[in-house]
């Protein structure tokens, strides 16, 4: 699903964030993103998202190499990712059911296509019955759904989160997490940036871990896999 | 507050292959008919934008509508004295002052055959007689004329020319042809006042034409800037349906139907300014004009021309947000 060759991140006037950095996510394969903070871990999820570019090596998603993409073309590879951060990013101007909806009416689906898949994914996260509300009467928690909501709205096959637990008490993020694992079960890849060590130590997923923009560490939690 | 029994229960979603196939043959079917649903919800979505901040947005419209009015006014009044000098020349006169031979038969008879004319109007004939009778009525020489033994005076026809499209230069073409007649011995048209006249018309028509394209760029840099507060204003949104994978199409979409609004909303207050205009006007020229001894009277805004400013508006406002947002929204990149 995503594939790193070595590559390299430097900013005009640092040194590299991210130096020599290759590994591969399969598809349908769910990893967390480990490490101390300015480790680059933010920076490596952009470079997935496209939101920047790498300055050398080469970067494939899908099986197609978009180091050299156009801007063009961006949003269409984008459309096939869901993203969710740590600050949601939600518009506070518009309900929640127009927040969820909004990657569906970016690729124009019609209405009825539209209501039925943001209520789908409102179930999912258990906030149906909110969909008339404005996110600012959201609680943290609620707001963190929502943009789960809308990244999985479109039916990506690839789900980046950026410490999607970031805010939120032990069993809010395990809900959470709960979540993730469900998209994981039905086939979506997924990649989340977390520093939450004890939860991520407890569940047997892949974890890849950064240190000073390097790919320190790529394993299992010891005891989470048999 | 756990509602993860209930999200358990909702449907499982499809493998990633099934969930490609359906996402892509969902958009395949709804395509068209969301093209056009997107683009009519868009339009009404920025409409209810401006709605929501109904001063501010009156008063870029009431700008644009000033720029519009000024020149619509302009023309609407230079439209009206073409009119206007249209109209007189009914009093335009071509005298023909006749040959001493020509007897009154013959001169009836040339009369006559120029009354069949299509570019005349009327012919009138006074005949040396007459002409003397009153020259001597209106001039005072009366009794030094009554010793003359001869009447100096020639007969003349006095035509009035039907003159099409306001055209000077027809009247003297007319009136070359006219010289050439047996009969006529010599044929004047006093004329220097419509060719005046016309002349001025035409130079203030340039200048409204100058004064329009300078106001229509003013339409653009208001509707521009305008715009560029609207994408400032916006910039996290922007960023956010960026993130979500919108094209730029996709996000400079509203700010055009902005543009078009306003230009809309401009192109309506102009039109209501000029008929206003025109109505404050109508009293003081109708009354000059009866001074004139004509009836006439301004006219009003005419749908064609109606149709024009409202297009013209629209399409400025458009242009207008065409520039800002690609000056502007290139610059915005999520971070």
């Amino acid at each position: 699903m995503i594939r790193f060759d070595s590559i390299s991140k430097r900013y005009p006037g640092s040194q590299d964030v991210l130096s020599q950095v290759s590994f591969q996510l399969n598809k349908g394969e769910m990893a967390f993103l480990t490490g101390p903070s300015g480790a680059g871990k933010s920076t490596l999820l952009k470079l997935i998202a496209l939101i920047e570019r790498p300055t050398r090596g080469q970067l494939l998603i899908g099986g197609k190499n978009l180091t050299k993409i156009s801007r063009r073309k961006i949003p269409y590879v984008r459309r096939q990712m869901g993203i969710i951060f740590q600050d949601h990013r939600l518009l506070f101007d518009r309900t929640v059911f127009d927040n969820v909806a909004l990657p569906l009416i970016i690729s124009g689906y019609n209405r009825a296509d539209t209501e039925r898949r943001v209520r789908a994914s409102l179930d999912m996260v258990g906030l149906l019955n909110k969909e008339k509300q404005y996110p600012i009467t959201l609680s943290g928690g609620e707001q963190q759904r929502i943009g789960i909501a809308r990244a999985i709205v479109h039916k990506p096959s690839l789900l980046l989160a950026d410490e999607p637990t970031g805010n939120l008490d032990p069993a809010l993020s395990w809900e959470i997490m709960g979540l993730f694992e469900q998209f994981n079960q039905v086939g979506v890849s997924v990649l989340i940036a977390s520093h939450d060590l004890d939860m991520i130590s407890r569940l047997p997923y892949r974890v890849l871990k950064l240190q000073q923009g390097q790919l320190v560490a790529d394993g299992y939690p010891k005891g989470t896999r048999a | 507050m756990r509602k993860q029994q209930g999200t358990r229960q909702s449907p499982p979603l499809a493998s990633p292959r099934e969930l490609r196939q359906g996402a892509s043959r969902g958009h395949q079917h709804s395509r068209l008919s969301g093209y056009f649903t997107l683009h009519l919800s868009m339009a009404i979505q920025s409409l209810g934008r401006l709605f929501r901040t109904p001063f501010a947005t009156l008063m870029t419209a009431a700008v644009i509508g000033i720029a519009l009015a000024l020149p619509t006014g302009l023309h609407v009044m230079l439209d009206n004295l073409q009119q206007a000098g249209g109209n007189w020349d009914g009093s335009t006169q071509v005298s023909l002052f006749l040959k001493n031979g020509v007897s009154e038969d013959q001169a009836l008879q040339l009369s006559h055959r120029l009354e069949q004319r299509s570019d005349i109007k009327a012919v009138q004939y006074i005949s040396a007689e007459q002409a003397l009778a009153e020259f001597q009525d209106q001039s005072g020489f009366g009794a030094v004329l009554d010793n003359l033994d001869t009447n100096p005076l020639p007969s003349v026809l006095v035509l009035h020319p039907l003159l099409l499209n306001d055209d000077p230069a027809q009247a003297e073409v007319l009136v070359d042809g006219l010289k050439q007649l047996p009969e006529v011995e010599v044929a004047q048209l006093d004329m220097q006042w419509l060719k005046r006249l016309f002349a001025i018309l035409e130079t203030i028509q340039r200048g409204v034409l100058i004064i329009a394209v300078l106001l229509g760029l003013a339409v653009l840099l208001i509707v521009g800037n305008t715009i560029r507060l609207a994408i400032e204003n916006r910039r996290d949104e922007i960023v956010i349906t960026k993130l979500i994978g919108a094209t730029n199409g996709f996000i400079r979409r509203p700010f055009l139907y902005y543009g078009i609004w306003y230009g809309l909303f401009g192109g309506l207050l102009a039109l209501l300014l000029v008929d206003i205009g025109i109505w404050l006007l109508q009293e003081p020229v109708t009354r000059l004009t009866g001074l004139y001894g004509s009836s006439y009277h301004l006219g009003l805004l005419d749908f064609g021309l109606a149709t024009t400013i409202l297009s013209a508006g629209m399409l400025l406002g458009l242009v207008g947000a065409w520039i800002a947002v690609g000056r502007h929204l290139n610059h915005i990149e999520p971070r």
